[in-house]
């Protein structure tokens, strides 16, 4: 395992962070390409769109259907009438309190990745930039923590915060969060402050800065996408989480959508519009994040994704 | 010594993050399975292995277990072929690329709690959309549609189409990306010496992939055998065991029978055949090293 023995050069020629342009070299140009075959790619592209879009297209029309028509016995492709105001009433539909739900994973979400910028920047930046004792042990252990999730250690964690009273609370599931994805974000700037070489470092240092503003004003603007990246991937998958969620947070109004939304299966009368209506809030704006950070997404290639 | 103490203030908030909600909860899962748990929670005593016993000698357990490895090979297998040639298609040049690769991210970004539920509503006999779509086109000759969702084998099937669905995204960028290593005179060199587009893609373009495929399986196995929501939505309303893997048996130990000692043995199991398979996999195929 070359990558815990020299992560700095590993992880460097995987996720490549500062030669995007290196990426560009081979130009795709479609001048050179056959009618035949080119009108085949277009085929097969809108295949794959259609194909990928089709839940949530089902998803958006099926929220702004009334709740007679979605659940009609003669199902409609499209909505009939577009009820808009759909959006107003689901936050008080019985099954769960949607709105408490939706700050719950607002904050959750937004205190996880605050906390995993504060804990792994640091980190990653010193394991960069400097050799130390217990460096590899470091690395080694973040690098296992990418292998173990938090499905498989929720009845530890369901015991563990009983004992120390923070079952059921938000400060659970940030921590849980952000434990859990610490390791790409430990990862992921890593290999972004490995890149820069130390040469800039050494002559800030020489002006005189120390390590602290050599970090905050030498290398942050430098490493500045691999945070966002690191941000963008810590809340879309603290947005996401369910298994966790779903044992740690017991009360309804604490609960994020994720666990919340299992709650309409199974009714005697799903309110299959609300579903949809709240899953559209839901996955619009991490939809635009992942779309902001596209051209880095392959920067999970050594530490994970999402799912 | 004195240069990790100077370290100390850098990497010791992560170190305690890591120590204190995934190292000790692991520890904590340990000790817990050779505990008798009450279902109010109080510690009645040490039992050995006696949790284990309970859990591997449930008469569903080693249909749960071999279903778990269906579950794992079929889904990761399938989302491998899938996403090489999704990758193949998206590294070519067409109008309107830009488009398509932003589509494949959705359920990428998206809950995939919230994918399944669609998916789950199109299943439904009489008003789904899916079965709607079946009977149209002639597939189902029952006008109500079929109950899906209500039979463990047919859900866990579209659970596992599922699935792959939500797996697809990562695993294609990730060839993208080995893709986009592959050096173009390779590849025109064996144009020249007359290979044809599919020879050229499986000799000399797929050796190449080698690094990014092996490391997009292995995620790939350590997230798939993780996976509840999409069996848990699928599949949880189904009564009995006959559509469950692993994780979703760990969880309805937790949550239905309240039973966190056999949960904890089961977990603990789950815990050990992950590293097992990860150790393995590390040894034999070595995905880290050509990344």
């Amino acid at each position: 395992m070359t990558a815990i023995t020299d992560p700095g050069t590993t992880s460097r020629s995987a996720t490549r962070p500062p030669s995007d342009n290196r990426r560009r070299v081979r130009k795709y140009t479609t001048d050179q390409v056959p009618l035949g075959s080119l009108l085949l790619r277009l085929l097969a592209g809108l295949v794959v769109l259609v194909v990928f879009l089709l839940p949530y297209l089902i998803m958006f029309f099926g929220s702004v259907k009334t709740k007679a028509e979605i659940r009609s016995v003669d199902p409609t492709y499209f909505p009939t009438e577009w009820h808009w105001d759909n959006y107003v009433t689901m936050w008080s539909t019985p099954e769960t309190p949607l709105a408490q739900n939706l700050i719950s994973t607002l904050v959750i979400s937004l205190c996880a990745t605050l906390l995993v910028l504060a804990v792994a920047l640091p980190a990653a930046y010193y394991t960069a930039r400097f050799r130390f004792q217990g460096r590899l042990f470091f690395l080694f252990l973040v690098i296992v923590t990418q292998m173990v999730q938090p499905a498989v250690l929720t009845s530890g964690l369901f015991r563990q915060f009983i004992a120390i009273g923070i079952l059921d609370t938000w400060v659970a599931m940030i921590l849980v969060n952000a434990a859990f994805n610490l390791s790409f974000a430990v990862w992921i700037m890593h290999s972004f402050f490995a890149g820069i070489p130390k040469e800039v470092d050494e002559a800030a240092q020489l002006d005189g800065a120390g390590t602290f503003a050599v970090l905050t004003k030498i290398n942050l603007p430098l490493v500045w996408p691999g945070i966002v990246t690191a941000v963008v991937f810590t809340f879309v998958a603290s947005w996401n989480e369910f298994a966790a969620s779903l044992v740690l947070l017991t009360t309804a109004g604490n609960q994020p959508l994720s666990v919340a939304l299992t709650k309409f299966v199974g009714q005697y009368e799903t309110s299959w519009h609300y579903v949809f209506g709240v899953s559209v809030v839901a996955i619009v704006p991490v939809v635009i994040l992942f779309m902001i950070i596209e051209k880095r997404l392959v920067g999970g290639l050594v530490a994970g994704s999402v799912k | 010594m004195k240069d990790l103490l100077k370290a100390l203030p850098w990497i010791g908030p992560a170190v305690a993050l890591i120590a204190a909600v995934v190292l000790f909860p692991v520890g904590l899962m340990f000790w817990n399975s050779t505990r008798d748990i009450s279902q109010s929670g109080v510690d009645d005593g040490g039992v050995g292995l006696a949790n284990f016993a309970t859990v591997i000698g449930f008469q569903y357990f080693w249909p749960i277990l071999g279903r778990t490895v269906v579950w794992v090979v079929v889904v990761v297998g399938c989302t491998l072929i899938g996403s090489l040639a999704l990758a193949a298609l998206l590294n070519k040049a067409f109008p309107g690329r830009r488009l398509v690769r932003m589509a494949v991210i959705v359920p990428w970004a998206s809950s995939v709690v919230m994918t399944t539920l669609v998916v789950h509503y199109g299943l439904e006999p009489y008003f789904g959309i899916i079965n709607s779509f079946l009977v149209d086109v002639g597939l189902i000759s029952t006008p109500e549609g079929y109950g899906w969702t209500r039979h463990p084998g047919t859900a866990f099937a579209w659970a596992m189409a599922v699935a792959v669905f939500v797996s697809l995204p990562f695993t294609t960028y990730t060839v993208l990306a080995g893709l986009q290593t592959v050096p173009g005179e390779t590849v025109e060199a064996a144009r020249i010496d007359g290979a044809s587009g599919v020879r050229t893609y499986f000799s000399v373009v797929l050796p190449q992939l080698r690094g990014a495929i092996s490391v997009a399986v292995l995620i790939n196995i350590i997230n798939v055998f993780n996976s509840l929501p999409i069996l848990r939505v699928m599949t949880g309303s189904i009564p009995g065991y006959d559509a469950d893997t692993v994780m979703t048996m760990i969880f309805k130990y937790m949550q239905n029978q309240r039973q966190i000692d056999l949960a904890s043995a089961l977990s603990v199991i789950a815990f050990l055949v992950v590293i097992a398979i990860v150790a393995v996999y590390v040894r034999v195929v070595r995905p880290l090293e050509e990344v």
